[in-house]
């Protein structure tokens, strides 16, 4: 009955939506685009009229989706189980997934083994923000140069390790805190204990001995996340060869250290690591450093994140054994050709952090049970999240998302995964477009993505026979980035000349991972760059380095829009 | 990013063979001492990427010295104001030095490289490298590889046979060309820190000067050259506000020391200038400056007197200059500036009155382009125009002479008969350098100059 409630007010407004548009918007119908889920139809010339409506309706239906959260939460579930849906781990994609099952009017409940808000909130993204803001700070003030150029005099700039250390600490029970608060005063009953599947629609979750007990739900998503990779002979002790997990806690700032694997989590602790004063040596396996960038982004990256610094690096080897600092011994790295496997050097080094990846944690969480096998540890799952099992068949009521499934290791990816599963398990069909994820590296300046590389689009582009074009712009010609003093850095465009579909955009430079997001929902909404590039952009701030990049791109439109227009003779 | 050739086909000798400079006028020339082979090494200039740039940065070589070049092929980035660009040859041949490293800035037009067409103009190249940048640290100073130095953990820390040197020491070294392998770390277990091979460099920790930038601002001054006393602690004054120099002062600063070592005298002589007036007034209307007509004259008086304008640079010899670029001293509010009237000799009083507004404009813009203040051959100082009757300069390093020019005032003056009459009359005053420019020389010069401008109808054909 709530749910018809939510239904009723919800369903109807994309009808009135649209109808307003056509009546109140006096342009042709070739001008109405499709955009966003492709179920709301919004006129390009659409009316303020219309705009006010759609405000208006998504207020009042959260208010409603609210209320009905809460009584689902007194009430029960509707559906005969003890929940609608019960998450495994409560990381950002479970505490996303949980959010919005709520509002979906669903009695939900999450399963945590630690602590919530998982390797994001706890040993990833969040408190490692707060080492990247003390390194920003750190970096700005000793660029002397840097500081003239303002007409600031600025003293030797130190820090104190254990405050900064703190720093992350308190940033990550914050948020933690908040975290666990939106849930509870949301109604999502948080179960303490590890959670493992029984078979289909029912599980236990305890410390794993008898106390444990066995709930039913109507389904299940399995959200738990993942942990530091650690290759084999690499021997982690926790003080001299850390992972990120260690490395965040920020116990001791060696004078020189190994990175090894230069992707994102290497170049984000390269970044704080030199910005403290240590000296900084990267073990890449590939044949270059910071692989998985677009090639043109990753070579700028390199000129200003690399070369200046106090950095060097060892490509195309492997890390074959790493032996911790004891009896007053160095660490010691002995490097193998990636290739060839031959030895190649030993490394001397005060510490190592090993960022390679991450493995997908699934273990006790009984797929045994429902047959489900893992490849390479990750949860097969289809596009909709629904996993897979040994016979290629779904298992019923059960999906995968975040880390765990492999998809896009990347916490709003997970979160934006648990959305569309509740969407679906709502009633509504919805296929999460994993092109439009933006993915960002929190490095001085930063790195931000979204869609395909220059090299991916060209692939893509000769299979499928289109045509691809590439724009940039530059930081050095923003206004708010050279007030900043900070004109290193550039956006690219990825697009199809022929219809004006973004494929890609990357940027790096000032804020950049705040600047992406234009260009993902761009691609999110299906928004072509005929239409994007008449967006206003506030003068003078640095999103005026994409709204350039829009402007710029060459559009060969086959059917030009002028053609509806009257032509005086 | 945006591709952009260069044109690196002049060497710096390249002036001496223009050819204008031969066919026009020609006159006694002191036969060109170069080898002929140096035209085979081409310099590779910090391009012009946009309107605005006055200086670039190097971001990175693409090439390393040693590596062949084929036309066309990018060979370094290069950052502008505006963007970063890929440059790339117009020749072939191999990159021979790399004058301005990574990171480093050099303004336009500087040479930024050497490109030698075959190896066997390798060496010459390198030695041309060596002696355009002055940075250019002595061969890593041989460091005595001791076994064991004192600070060192014992001897079975180390593993044999092999050197670690920290990633930020490898980057000193290869800057400043040290070979890591000679030091004896000193860092823990023995390795290789970034202090050591700055010891080794011998450099002082941290010092990041641009050496390329500095161009050479040639600097007469007004003032009694203060002696160079070294490290002497004056009685500080309580209240006193200690300004740094500006980039532009500690160039001046750098080449008045510069000057104490060059053997200088001076010879004054008294001018009327009523005749010049005349002129003066005559094409005023016409935008023509005082300077123009001091610049013309003495460009014309030097024609007459290659000696004085040329200069001695290692000590041995005399360097004759083919082309009469007159640099005029310029007060700006924080230090001066010479902007160089080239072939001032060549040019017409209106041409030259129409440059040098544009010098002028564009030093108070501080665009001036390095060739445009550091390549003049004679110095003129008009301190005259503020009312100073007389003054000596000091010559600027590189050149032979320098010419002070008071006031013009009416002054009484006796005739051979002893009539007495009131002309108006200027005090020049010319510093040069004594090991190329001697006495009668001057004096010679000094009369040719009087004559012009006391019949100056010359300076306006």
């Amino acid at each position: 009955m709530h749910s018809a409630i939510s239904l009723s007010l919800s369903s109807p407004s994309p009808i009135a939506r649209s109808s307003a548009v056509n009546d109140t918007c006096p342009s042709p119908p070739r001008s109405l685009r499709f955009c966003g889920l492709r179920r709301e139809a919004f006129g390009a010339g659409a009316s303020s009229a219309a705009t006010s409506l759609r405000l208006t309706s998504s207020d009042s239906r959260s208010q409603h989706s609210n209320l009905n959260g809460v009584f689902a939460a007194l009430k029960g579930s509707s559906s005969g189980f003890d929940y609608d849906l019960v998450i495994i781990g409560a990381g950002v994609g479970g505490h996303g997934a949980a959010l919005h099952a709520v509002e979906k009017g669903l009695k939900t409940a999450i399963i945590e083994g630690d602590v919530v808000g998982g390797t994001c909130v706890n040993r990833g993204c969040v408190p490692s923000k707060a080492l990247l803001a003390v390194s920003g700070r750190m970096r700005e003030l000793q660029n002397e140069q840097h500081m003239k150029s303002f007409g600031l005099q600025v003293a030797a700039a130190g820090y104190d390790r254990q405050k900064v250390a703190d720093h992350a600490n308190n940033l990550a029970s914050k948020i933690r805190g908040n975290l666990t608060n939106s849930m509870k005063a949301l109604g999502v009953d948080i179960l303490t204990g590890f959670g493992t599947i029984l078979g289909p629609q029912k599980l236990k979750f305890g410390k794993g001995d008898s106390g444990d007990k066995i709930i039913t739900a109507k389904d299940i998503i399995v959200a738990t996340g993942s942990v530091p990779l650690v290759p084999k002979g690499i021997e982690v002790d926790g003080k001299t060869v850390i992972t990120s997990d260690h490395a965040l806690k920020l116990e001791f700032v060696p004078q020189w250290i190994a990175i090894v694997g230069s992707g994102y989590i290497g170049l984000e602790f390269s970044d704080v690591y030199t910005a403290l004063g240590s000296e900084v040596t990267f073990v890449e396996a590939l044949d270059q450093i910071m692989p998985g960038f677009d090639p043109e982004i990753g070579k700028l990256a390199q000129r200003v994140l690399v070369n200046p610094r106090k950095i060097d690096s060892y490509t195309g080897v492997f890390a074959s054994k790493i032996t911790p600092a004891k009896d007053g011994k160095p660490v010691q790295i002995e490097l193998i050709d990636a290739k060839t496997k031959e030895p190649k050097e030993t490394l001397e080094v005060d510490a190592a952090l090993i960022a390679t990846g991450r493995a997908p944690f699934t273990k006790g969480l009984g797929l045994e049970n429902i047959n489900v096998q893992t490849q390479r540890g990750f949860v097969p799952v289809d596009e909709r999240m629904r996993v897979i099992d040994a016979n290629g068949k779904f298992v019923p009521h059960l999906y995968c998302i975040g880390d765990a499934n492999g998809k896009m290791m990347l916490a709003h990816a997970a979160s934006a995964q648990g959305i569309s599963v509740v969407e679906q398990v709502t009633g509504n069909a919805h296929v999460l477009n994993h092109l439009s994820i933006p993915a960002a590296c929190f490095t001085h300046p930063e790195i931000s993505m979204v869609g395909l590389t220059e090299p991916q689009a060209r692939e893509k582009a000769e299979k499928e026979g289109f045509e691809v074009s590439i724009v940039k712009t530059s930081f050095k010609a923003n206004t708010k980035a050279l007030a900043e003093n900070e004109g290193e850095g550039m956006a690219k465009l990825i697009y199809r000349p022929d219809n004006g579909e973004i494929l890609g955009v990357h940027i790096f430079g000032l804020h950049a991972a705040d600047l992406i997001h234009e260009a993902s929902n761009a691609i999110a909404m299906g928004t072509l760059i005929q239409d994007i590039k008449f967006a206003v952009h506030a003068h003078p701030t640095l999103s005026e380095v994409l709204d350039e990049l829009f402007k710029s791109a060459k559009v060969k439109l086959t059917a030009p829009k002028t053609v509806a227009q009257a032509v005086p003779v | 990013m945006a591709s952009l050739s260069f044109s690196s086909s002049v060497s710096s000798s390249i002036p001496f063979l223009r050819p204008s400079a031969l066919l026009l006028r020609p006159r006694p020339r002191p036969p060109s001492r170069l080898p002929p082979v140096r035209a085979k090494i081409r310099e590779i200039f910090m391009p012009a990427l946009s309107s605005t740039m006055t200086e670039g940065k190097i971001v990175s070589w693409v090439k390393s010295e040693g590596d062949v070049l084929s036309k066309g092929e990018s060979v370094v980035v290069v950052e502008s104001d505006k963007a970063d660009m890929d440059v790339e040859t117009f020749y072939d041949g191999i990159l021979a030095a790399i004058v301005v490293s990574e990171g480093e800035t050099a303004p336009v037009g500087a040479a930024i490289g050497l490109l030698a067409e075959t190896e066997a103009e390798l060496d010459e190249a390198r030695a041309r490298a060596a002696a355009k940048s002055p940075s250019s640290p002595a061969p890593a100073a041989p460091v005595a590889e001791s076994p064991a130095p004192a600070p060192v953990p014992s001897a079975a820390d180390l593993t044999p046979g092999k050197v670690v040197a920290t990633p930020f020491a490898k980057k000193l070294a290869k800057q400043h060309k040290v070979d890591v392998g000679k030091l004896a770390g000193t860092g823990p277990f023995g390795r290789v820190t970034p202090e050591d091979v700055e010891k080794a460099a011998g450099i002082a920790p941290a010092p990041k000067t641009n050496v390329v930038a500095a161009a050479p601002v040639a600097t007469p001054v007004a003032a009694p050259a203060a002696p160079a006393k070294a490290a002497v602690s004056y009685p500080e004054i309580p209240g006193a506000k200690i300004v740094p120099f500006t980039t532009m002062q500690a160039a001046v600063s750098r080449n008045m020391i510069e000057s104490l070592s060059v053997p200088t005298f001076r010879v004054g002589y008294p001018i009327a200038t009523d005749a010049l007036d005349a002129l003066y007034k005559k094409v005023k209307g016409k935008g023509v400056t005082m300077t123009a007509l001091l610049a013309k004259a003495a460009a014309m008086a030097l024609v007459q007197h290659p000696v004085v304008n040329a200069s001695c640079k290692d000590g041995k010899s005399f360097t004759y200059n083919s082309s009469v670029n007159i640099a005029v001293a310029v007060a700006m509010d924080d230090g001066l500036i010479t902007p160089v009237l080239q072939d001032a000799d060549k040019l017409d009083l209106y041409l030259l009155s129409k440059k040098w507004k544009e010098l002028v404009e564009k030093a108070q813009a501080k665009q001036l382009q390095p060739q445009e203040y550091n390549s003049g051959t004679f110095t003129l100082s008009n301190l005259g125009m503020f009312g100073v009757d007389r003054f000596d300069a000091i010559l600027p390093p590189g050149q032979g002479a320098i010419m002070a020019v008071g006031a013009s005032k009416p002054t009484v003056v006796a005739d051979k008969e002893g009539f007495f009459t009131v002309k108006n009359q200027m005090l020049v005053n010319v510093t040069a350098d004594h090991r190329v420019i001697y006495g009668a020389d001057l004096a010679a010069f000094l009369q040719t100059f009087m004559k012009i401008i006391q019949n100056p109808e010359s300076l306006t054909m």
